[in-house]
């Protein structure tokens, strides 16, 4: 079995939003996400706008404080809030004596863990200090965490870390806006790759790209990937470049993940009535096929995650909901090998 | 030639920014008929929106027209002034913007930002445009047309907005739409929504629809005709499978090589374009392409490609398609 380097076992993270007391309003961003991240591979998460995937990203580096929930990085528990069931390697809930929760609420000093987790992130226009030559936000990360013992030491890594992403050694000294999109995220890259990290959080990092530039970046985390032994969470909302750079995908919807399998068979064998008609919607570059496409057209709009609808929560939009649906949220569960799903009417569609 | 609702002839458009001139349109040439979907294909800064917003005589400040001529159902566009345009504008030919967010007035209610299209161009009376109004939210698929009437853009949802933007576009039934990447701000399940709500509205007013966007996907499954823009230029035009089945420039193929196909088991590496796209302030001499382009000769570093046709429509200017003739001539 692949080693686990990251596990995310029951996540929840709210944000707090407007109101006093008992009638606190709370944005309910990730709700209860388990997942787990093998050694080397990527896991592709997608979802439409506000469904939680950039939150969660964020959260399991602990750039948010969950709410509650249990993040374990390469054996070793980053945060434990206490109060959530503990759960095996394969992502089920261990039952030991009835006793589901350690009790004990941990949350341990991140910094000797940034230096293994990274993240880029989606705009490469907002990301970057536009008063900072690329040099110095390359160099940011070698300086605090005290990788360069030499000035010429630390030259010499920008150097070798921009030429790694592409880039031109002389670009070191340039500011921010002197580079277009593409190369801006290269740069971006080059921050995350500073620190020899061995996980790296990719939120949307080719959306803002143009069409011909996604390919080469894309290529170039694939290089990277093989170079350097990485793991990688891929974050988008565009399904053709998850399936294409992912081992694995999960699909979130309103802050709950709703279905996480092998990418051939969550594009080809999804068992969630979401993850399908996300499928049917993507417009694709082969008119004969688009036009022979029947589309699952979704009915309206996400609703909002401060007032999430009961039990399962796609039934407003779902063609198969009963009302099982409303009453009851539906369980996270191993469908095939592999294969998750939370969904009451799986088989019965 | 008048048979065409649109004819753009040889348009030749430069912005005179301080740096100097940006040639955003070298020699542009577009024809659309009545009720025809033309997809206008190309990345950020290839010229796709300055075409169609020069033929609604939105060019912007520091932009000019330097040459071609531009005619849009019997107007001639070169010569027209802003009165004139404000009355075919919304009228005859309506645009649909990117950002629902940002097209849309905040200050008034959408109401009353569709009866103002209705005002300024129609005779009807109060009564009668609130009756349009909500005739045209529930066209575009909108519930309750009357309550949302009252309501203010912040109140709807980005795919609710757009529709409301493509309620105003229809008000007066143009004979064009302009469709500048309608979808790209929303979510797949919403543009796979919005897509059909406008080929839907496309049957039932017979419109023709110029659509501007950067995903082929989108193209494929809604146009007649595709051109392909890059820096300036039409590179290749044609039908929808003439560009996908059979494409003929070095550009439009290396673009349908470098997106991630769905249906593969095999994981295949993605063939990219290499390079950045050209800078228009310093043009190069040749083919616009030619610094990325694989099969770059020399001849394409000298010389703009001339026009090759394959059949009646589907046309490229490509010096690869050249070069049979090319190496006959050598031979000789």
């Amino acid at each position: 079995m692949s080693e686990r380097l990251l596990r995310v076992e029951h996540l929840y993270q709210y944000f707090p939003a407007g109101g006093f007391g008992k009638k606190k309003k709370y944005v309910q961003a990730v709700d209860d996400v388990s997942f787990f991240i093998n050694k080397g591979e990527t896991l592709g998460l997608v979802g439409e706008s506000g469904c939680g995937k950039t939150t969660t990203g964020r959260s399991l580096l602990r750039l948010y404080e969950p709410t509650k929930g249990r993040i374990i990085y390469d054996g070793k528990v980053l945060f434990d809030s206490g109060d959530v069931p503990v759960m095996d390697e394969d992502g089920r809930d261990v039952l030991e004596n009835g006793a589901t929760k350690t009790g004990a609420k941990t949350a341990v000093d991140m910094k000797p863990y940034r230096r293994e987790m990274q993240i880029v992130f989606q705009d490469p226009y907002a990301s970057l200090d536009p008063r900072m030559t690329v040099g110095d936000i390359v160099g940011e990360a070698i300086d605090i965490h005290k990788l360069a013992a030499t000035k010429e030491e630390r030259y010499n890594k920008i150097q070798r870390l921009l030429e790694c992403v592409g880039l031109n050694s002389e670009h070191a000294n340039r500011y921010p806006h002197e580079f277009s999109g593409g190369q801006r995220q290269r740069v971006g890259i080059a921050r995350a790759l500073a620190v020899d990290p061995k996980f790296i959080v990719c939120d949307e990092p080719i959306s803002a790209l143009d069409v011909s530039i996604q390919a080469q970046v894309v290529n170039m985390f694939e290089d990277l990937q093989s170079e350097m032994g990485l793991t990688y969470l891929f974050i988008a909302h565009d399904l053709s470049v998850v399936k294409h750079i992912s081992s694995r995908i999960g699909v979130m919807y309103l802050g709950k993940l709703v279905e996480l399998a092998d990418s051939y068979e969550l594009i080809f064998h999804s068992v969630h009535p979401y993850t399908q008609s996300l499928i049917s919607a993507i417009p694709i570059a082969d008119p004969k096929t688009a036009r022979a496409n029947k589309r699952i057209a979704l009915k309206g709009d996400v609703p909002s995650p401060l007032n999430p609808p009961s039990g399962c929560r796609f039934r407003t939009r779902c063609p198969y909901a009963t009302e099982q649906c409303a009453a009851e949220t539906p369980k996270w569960r191993e469908v095939s090998k592999g294969h998750y799903a939370a969904c009451h009417r799986i088989g019965s569609m | 030639m008048s048979e065409y609702l649109v004819n753009i002839e040889h348009e030749r458009l430069s912005f005179f920014t301080p740096a100097g001139e940006v040639k955003a349109l070298n020699d542009v040439s577009i024809h659309l008929s009545e009720g025809e979907v033309l997809g206008i294909v190309g990345e950020s800064g290839s010229g796709k929106s300055v075409t169609a917003y020069s033929l609604m005589g939105l060019t912007a400040y520091p932009g000019r027209l330097l040459g071609g001529t531009l005619d849009f159902n019997g107007h001639h566009i070169n010569d027209m002034t802003e009165k004139e345009f404000q009355k075919m504008r919304g009228n005859e030919v309506s645009i649909i913007f990117q950002d629902p967010m940002t097209s849309l007035n905040p200050v008034y209610t959408v109401g009353n930002q569709i009866r103002e299209a209705l005002k300024l161009h129609t005779n009807k009376n109060k009564a009668e445009r609130q009756a349009r109004a909500i005739e045209l939210l529930e066209l575009v698929g909108i519930n309750e047309p009357e309550k949302r009437l009252k309501q203010y853009p912040h109140e709807l949802s980005g795919g609710m907005r757009q529709r409301v933007m493509i309620a105003i576009a229809l008000a007066c039934e143009p004979r064009l739409l302009i469709a500048d990447e309608p979808t790209t701000a929303l979510d797949v399940t919403i543009q796979a929504q919005i897509l059909e709500l406008m080929m839907e509205l496309k049957d039932k007013l017979g419109m023709a629809i110029m659509m501007i966007t950067h995903d082929l996907g989108v193209v494929a499954s809604m146009c007649d005709h595709i051109a392909v823009m890059y820096a300036g230029n039409i590179v290749e035009y044609g039908t929808t499978d003439d560009i996908f089945y059979n494409p003929k420039h070095e550009y439009t193929k290396g673009l349908l090589r470098s997106i991630p196909r769905m249906d593969s088991r095999e994981h295949e590496r993605l063939i990219p374009i290499e390079g950045t796209p050209v800078d228009l302030l310093n043009p190069p001499k040749g083919c616009p392409f030619a610094s990325r382009c694989d099969s770059c000769m020399q001849i394409c570093l000298r010389e703009k490609a001339p026009v090759t046709y394959f059949g009646d429509v589907h046309y490229t200017s490509c010096w690869m398609n050249q070069k049979a003739e090319l190496e006959g001539g050598n031979g000789r």
